[in-house]
């Protein structure tokens, strides 16, 4: 079955939407869009970095994915102003990597599939990675959600609740870096934080809870990816931002499916 | 016994010092009113005492096994997070379905469990974090400017609200405010707060005291008529006297503080 390229790269949506779906609604919470962006953006140095050091692709990302998500938390820590420094760091990331890449000869034919993902050509190695990934980050936010949810309410609340805000902030950082490296293959660099954000938005209109916000956005970001695939099977279209586009008009969808049931 | 105390602490700011050589205790079932102007520090002893802060010197010890509650001054429940009522009280511990209906009967808010805090008003919003406090059997409450945003007659109910909970938990409560008369009133400890601690004691030891009424710009007379002005007035009240009674020192008070 898995020698279905097919089959391969509608499995690798659904493991990249199961993560992305709760860790999505976290980054909307949290309000961490920019953060996520220049986290996923960080991903293309890593990619130049794992050819030069002959690393794979997902560990050269994610290091320097979590490289770059660390630094942000902690110049956020020491009060530098965060929509400067992300604006900052998200696009020199992204430069720093087009041009470490363009000394990777082999790499400059195919630079588009590490920057809007080849879901098509996806492996089962891929597969196993991405999977194991995303499980890792699902299991990682269910050890602590309630912590998780409390911290991002408030953090003082969290803390005279015996709690640390910042080892849970911590937690998502790692989570998002490991989600990057995870969706780097299926959307790319580029639209790796649409699939955060996008899914989640539109689940929000929904949700009651911030339970069913995650699993509406697990399922959102998994029929965004079948829809997704299935357009750039018929269409000829590229998958990555194939599936955002499904994405987005569920979002437009549910936006107002939502004006309509509260009017 | 002693549920809280701090021994000398302060706290800095980067170079300035916000908070210097504060000494308090909290003894079980009291209600202990932390006044102050803002920037004088209040919630920042607060913060200091829950250990969210770091002290630059000093330090705060609990009893052994501290329940504690804390309602924070603001939580902005943003908009793009859905959150029930409900669910809002299982944070972060898990409570029962039973729990949770009789800590919201508690605080006079029956049937709101299926609501989004988001649509909450102020003076709601403030029970259920009060509800979501109380879940944990606390020996010491902890309030932030609980009455914040709320008008007078929330401020006054919510005052009397924490009362009752003293009265039927024997908890002690520990509450900042910068409002004067109906905390007063409440209170059986006052702490008078400027950066350091300027007096403390009975309400009306504290707004009889010099150091008072010059940190709230009161006249000589102002705030002790005041405080006398809260209790003559519901004592009007309980006996059905004439409202139209001459006070004179209330007139008086009325003038200076709100000049």
């Amino acid at each position: 079955m898995l020698d279905d390229f097919l089959i391969r790269a509608g499995l690798a949506g659904l493991g990249l939407a199961l993560a992305t779906g709760p860790l999505g609604s976290f980054v909307i919470w949290r309000r961490m869009a920019y953060f996520g962006d220049a986290t996923a953006h960080a991903a293309i140095l890593g990619v130049a970095l794992a050819l030069a050091l002959h690393l794979p692709i997902a560990a050269g990302t994610l290091i320097v994915a979590l490289t770059m998500a660390l630094t942000v938390s902690t110049l956020a820590a020491k009060g530098w102003a965060m929509d400067t420094t992300l604006g900052v760091l998200a696009h020199s990331a992204l430069a720093f990597g087009l041009v470490a890449i363009s000394y990777v000869p082999s790499v400059r034919a195919d630079l588009s599939s590490y920057l809007f993902g080849d879901v098509l050509a996806v492996t089962k190695a891929d597969l196993g990675l991405i999977w194991g990934g995303g499980a890792l980050v699902v299991a990682l936010l269910a050890w602590r959600w309630q912590a998780l949810l409390t911290a991002t309410l408030n953090e003082d609340l969290a803390h005279a609740s015996g709690l640390n805000p910042d080892r849970e902030r911590l937690a998502l950082t790692l989570a998002l870096a490991v989600v990057v490296a995870v969706a780097l293959k299926v959307v790319g660099a580029l639209l790796i934080a649409a699939m955060l954000i996008i899914p989640a938005a539109a689940a929000r209109g929904i949700a009651r809870t911030p339970e069913s916000m995650a699993a509406i956005a697990i399922g959102i970001g998994a029929a965004a990816s079948l829809i997704g695939l299935q357009l750039s099977l018929w269409q000829d279209t590229p998958a990555g931002p194939s599936i955002v586009s499904a994405a987005a008009i569920i979002f437009a969808l549910a936006a107002i499916f939502g004006r309509i049931r509260n009017s | 016994m002693t549920l809280l105390a701090a021994q000398n602490l302060s706290v800095r700011f980067g170079g300035a010092e916000v908070l210097s050589d504060v000494s308090l205790t909290v003894h079980p079932a009291e209600i202990v009113t932390i006044l102050g102007p803002n920037g004088s520090g209040k919630s920042t002893l607060l913060r200091a005492l829950l250990g969210i802060l770091p002290l630059s010197s000093g330090q705060v010890t609990r009893a052994a096994g501290l329940r504690l509650g804390y309602v924070p001054q603001k939580l902005a429940i943003d908009r793009s997070m859905p959150m029930t009522v409900r669910r809002f009280l299982s944070l972060p511990t898990r409570v029962s379905n039973a729990e949770a209906t009789a800590a919201l009967a508690r605080v006079g808010l029956p049937d709101v469990e299926a609501r989004q805090m988001a649509a909450l008003s102020g003076g709601q919003f403030q029970r259920v974090l009060l509800a979501r406090a109380l879940l944990s059997k606390p020996q010491l409450l902890i309030l932030d400017e609980p009455t914040q945003g709320l008008d007078q007659p929330g401020e006054a109910a919510f005052y009397r609200l924490i009362e009752e909970v003293r009265r039927e938990t024997k908890a002690a409560i520990l509450m900042v405010s910068h409002d004067l008369h109906v905390v007063m009133a409440a209170s059986d400890r006052v702490i008078c707060l400027n950066g350091h601690i300027c007096c403390e004691g009975t309400p009306r030891v504290v707004s009889n005291a010099p150091e008072y009424r010059a940190l709230f710009g009161l006249g000589t007379q102002g705030a002790l008529a005041l405080y006398q002005h809260q209790h003559d007035h519901s004592h009007d009240h309980d006996h059905g006297h004439g409202h139209d009674h001459a006070h004179p020192h209330s007139h008086d008070t009325d003038s200076h503080t709100h000049a």
